[in-house]
């Protein structure tokens, strides 16, 4: 018991990975079922029959929920964060033990109650992740809306709270906890992501917590912020018990003032341990250090000033469209100066292929293809044509979805003998992960590219037996949409390796010394438990010295003297 | 090529902005697949080029290419801007032929003013589909009963039309992916958007806005004729109205 309500940051950080794992498998196992029924809609799902409309749209809302909030949020931010974060600036701990648990056991309710909505009447949510009103707003709107949005609705509030006093406690701790020598600019990267995706968790999530307590009130409070007089839905004129002059447009702008900066709270942290990971096994510093942290602010800065390039077609004037075109378009830059700069970082290195590597060199590729869709969706012209089509849905899987998970590979092949202590992940295993995973990625995710281009819409239960001329341009689709589903449960099952690798090692995997990856940062400290001594930051993270005859050395931060005999340290 | 592949091609395009649109895409779609192919080439070739210990100049692999890739999004930002301001930021002629459009759970609604050329009011109270008054139109104003609805929208060929997109309950997303339309009907609101089919066809009106469990079956015919057909259905639907 003393262990499970633990209040130690690493068994904190183990029960978040825990969590996310759970999740991530959950969230997985509804997208096969989505991607199955698309392409063959007769099949029964065992135990319960065919797949129903209101069946897919919550598979597809529970899938986005899930996903987003507690694979990509957690696992990064609070997972990874509350278990390397303090060891990385050379803190015993997080600033505040107690409400960290408070905030985890937060985060398994918030994930409770989200899991209850599929077995309430009416079943679980079908609005989306996004929840847009009056869909929302009124119960009797359909199926999905009753009891099971309101799960919804306390489930994501439940959430924000937690996120919200863990980006405080991380905050708290990086501005306050630094050990002696950690500068700010000695920072591991990581810690920057950290930092500044905590720092868009603090406002956002206060933002969307503000806006789920009003999509609350509408639905029962008589209070009308989101419903237009007059809005009749099923023959019922919803105003008549919501006097007021509300607008669904309010709540697109509250949401997306979350929703946009809650993608690169997903990510920004991923950015910061690939730049770290790749100047580790090409034995390199990172090629414009401060320009990364500059980078990473102004990613955070500017993350929030373009929410409004999801409403170009919403029913904004089209003045504000532009204005948001250019915000969008702006942030493309610092991403492409963090692309240059890893690239300039291996350029012609001698790269060590270990499998944490080999996830950030995936990162890296996948936020190329995936960032580049971007600047197109940022041209309310183009956006015109493909808004809600699934060009925007391989847009964002494969930079968010797929380039967030390879990061989190990374971070759990990087960081795994922390987690075991002192076991390494079968490396021989991590090379097939990788490479079928990376398959089963641009398989799975690429193809959507061209099913969007040729007109198919997100949300779309269903493909075929459609009426119309509609039914004929959906159709075309057909063919990819089998490829690109057959890909998904490759994608899928190649993550069995990962299982396997993961309940293996932890018992059987190869003991290493203290810092196996000659890392430079203070949570390879060459002892497993906390050191007892306070450490203390001589220099900047990723000082690697390769002499002209190969010879690899490396000067850890924690090292006092850089004429010691590096050499000596690693096999400590 | 791979016949899966064959539908990478776009629709085809029926209207007068369309042209111009996919001339845009199409060019953003090249160079971002050069770019992509550039990068990726970039980075194999950093990594199996033989290592050398060269000192790195931060202008030429950071600012440099930052400053080229500023002016290429400068530049493709300013042509879509163009583009958009054509299409969004002034309103339709006023010869362009009215219609409103009107978006339901799970339907469209067409509504033609009539030889009045005004709409008649519409009251949220009356809307009853199964009483033949889907979108609610009020029988006591006398701009209303010249007002024709129909479930299909027809349009003649090479003129303008100003659409008056409503939604009567959730929001909406009327979409002609033909049209290279796309526009959310949001409820307590009449957004207006404007455009000029250009070619006969019958093309696939989608909604591309969740908006419940019959979202993906709510789609409708456009149907574009020419002129003197259009003329022709008009006059039977106004026939059909008033007997």
């Amino acid at each position: 018991m003393t262990h499970l309500f633990s209040t130690d940051h690493r068994t904190i950080g183990r029960q978040y990975l825990t969590l996310a794992l759970i999740a991530v498998i959950t969230g997985t196992l509804l997208s096969l079922l989505m991607r199955t029924h698309l392409v063959w809609p007769s099949w029964k799902l065992p135990l319960h029959g065919s797949i129903l409309p209101e069946d897919y749209l919550s598979l597809v809302t529970l899938h986005g929920t899930i996903m987003l909030f507690f694979v990509l949020t957690t696992a990064p931010q609070s997972g990874f964060g509350n278990l390397i974060l303090p060891s990385q600036i050379g803190a015993q701990h997080m600033a505040f033990p107690r409400l960290n648990a408070f905030s985890f056991w937060l985060t398994a309710l918030a994930f409770a109650v989200l899991l209850s909505s599929p077995f309430v009447y009416e079943g679980a949510a079908i609005s989306g992740w996004t929840a847009y009103p009056p869909l929302s707003a009124i119960p009797s709107a359909g199926p999905g809306q009753g009891l099971g949005m309101d799960l919804w609705l306390a489930s994501i509030a439940i959430f924000s709270i937690a996120s919200t006093i863990n980006s405080i406690n991380t905050l708290v701790t990086i501005i306050r906890l630094r050990c002696k020598g950690m500068t700010w600019d000695r920072l591991p990267l990581t810690v920057w992501g950290w930092f500044t995706a905590a720092l868009l968790s603090v406002l956002a999530f206060s933002v969307l917590l503000a806006a789920l307590l009003l999509l609350f009130c509408d639905r029962h409070a008589g209070t009308a912020f989101f419903i237009p007089p007059g809005d009749q839905v099923s023959g019922v004129i919803h105003a008549a018990g919501h006097p007021g002059n509300g607008s669904p447009l309010l709540w697109l702008h509250l949401f997306w003032f979350f929703g946009h900066p809650e993608v690169y709270i997903a990510i920004l942290p991923g950015m910061g341990l690939t730049s770290m990971v790749l100047a580790n096994f090409s034995r390199r510093p990172v090629v414009a250090y401060r320009l990364m942290i500059a980078t990473t602010l102004a990613i955070g800065v500017l993350g929030i000033l373009l929410w409004g390039h999801h409403m170009f077609v919403a029913g904004l004037n089209p003045f504000a469209s532009t204005a948001f075109s250019i915000t969008t378009l702006v942030i493309a830059l610092p991403a492409s100066a963090k692309v240059l700069s890893w690239i300039a970082t291996i350029w012609r290195s001698r790269p060590h292929y270990t499998t944490a590597m080999l996830f950030s060199l995936g990162f890296v590729s996948l936020f190329i293809t995936g960032g580049l869709s971007g600047p197109i969706l940022a041209q309310p012209i183009l956006d015109e044509y493909l808004h809600n089509t699934f060009f925007v849905v391989a847009h964002f899987h494969l930079i968010m979805a797929m380039a967030g998970v390879f990061s989190l590979f990374a971070a759990t092949y990087y960081w795994f003998p922390l987690i075991s202590r002192g076991r390494l992940l079968s490396e021989r295993l991590g090379r097939w992960h990788f490479w079928l995973t990376l398959y089963g990625a641009y398989n799975t995710f690429f193809p959507m590219h061209f099913t969007g281009l040729a007109g198919e819409p997100r949300h779309y239960a269903q493909l075929t037996q459609i009426p119309n001329a509609a039914g004929h341009l959906l159709a075309a689709t057909l063919p990819l949409n089998l490829h690109i589903t057959t890909s998904a449960f490759i994608l899928a099952a190649s993550q069995l390796i990962f299982l396997v690798n993961l309940v293996r090692s932890f018992r059987h995997g190869e003991a290493t010394p203290a810092n196996p990856w000659q890392a430079t940062t203070l949570e390879w400290y060459p002892c497993f438990n906390l050191p007892t001594e306070p450490l203390m930051a001589h220099r900047p993270p990723c000082q690697y010295i390769v002499t002209a005859s190969g010879d690899e050395s490396f000067l850890p931060q924690w090292i006092e003297d850089a004429s010691v005999d590096i050499k000596s340290i690693k096999r400590e | 090529m791979h016949p899966a592949l064959s539908i990478a091609l776009l629709p085809t395009d029926a209207s007068a902005h369309g042209r111009a649109l996919d001339q845009h895409l199409l060019l953003n779609l090249w160079i971002i697949a050069a770019l992509a192919t550039l990068a990726h080439l970039i980075l194999l070739i950093g990594l199996f080029a033989k290592r050398n210990a060269t000192p790195r100049h931060l202008w030429a692999i950071e600012y440099l290419p930052l400053a080229l890739l500023a002016t290429l999004f400068a530049t493709l930002g300013i042509r879509a801007e163009r583009l958009w301001a054509a299409t969004r930021y002034t309103g339709a002629s006023h010869e362009a032929m009215q219609v409103e459009a009107t978006g339901l759970q799970f339907a469209w609604y067409f509504r033609y003013p009539g030889p009045d050329a005004t709409f008649g009011i519409t009251r949220p109270q009356l809307a009853d589909a199964s009483t033949g008054n889907p979108v609610g139109i009020d029988p006591t104003d006398p701009h209303s009963t010249d007002d024709i609805v129909a479930s299909e929208l027809v349009l003649p060929v090479n003129r303008e039309v100003d659409l008056a997109l409503r939604a009567q309950d959730v929001i909406h997303g009327f979409a002609v992916p033909e049209l290279r339309l796309k526009q959310n009907a949001i409820p307590g609101e009449t957004i207006h958007i404007h455009f000029t089919p250009t070619a006969p066809g019958t093309y696939a009106i989608l909604c591309t806005q969740l908006c419940g469990l019959g979202h993906y079956r709510m789609s409708a015919n456009l149907r574009v004729l020419p002129p003197e057909d259009f003329q022709a259905w008009l006059k039977k639907k106004q026939e059909a109205a008033h007997q």
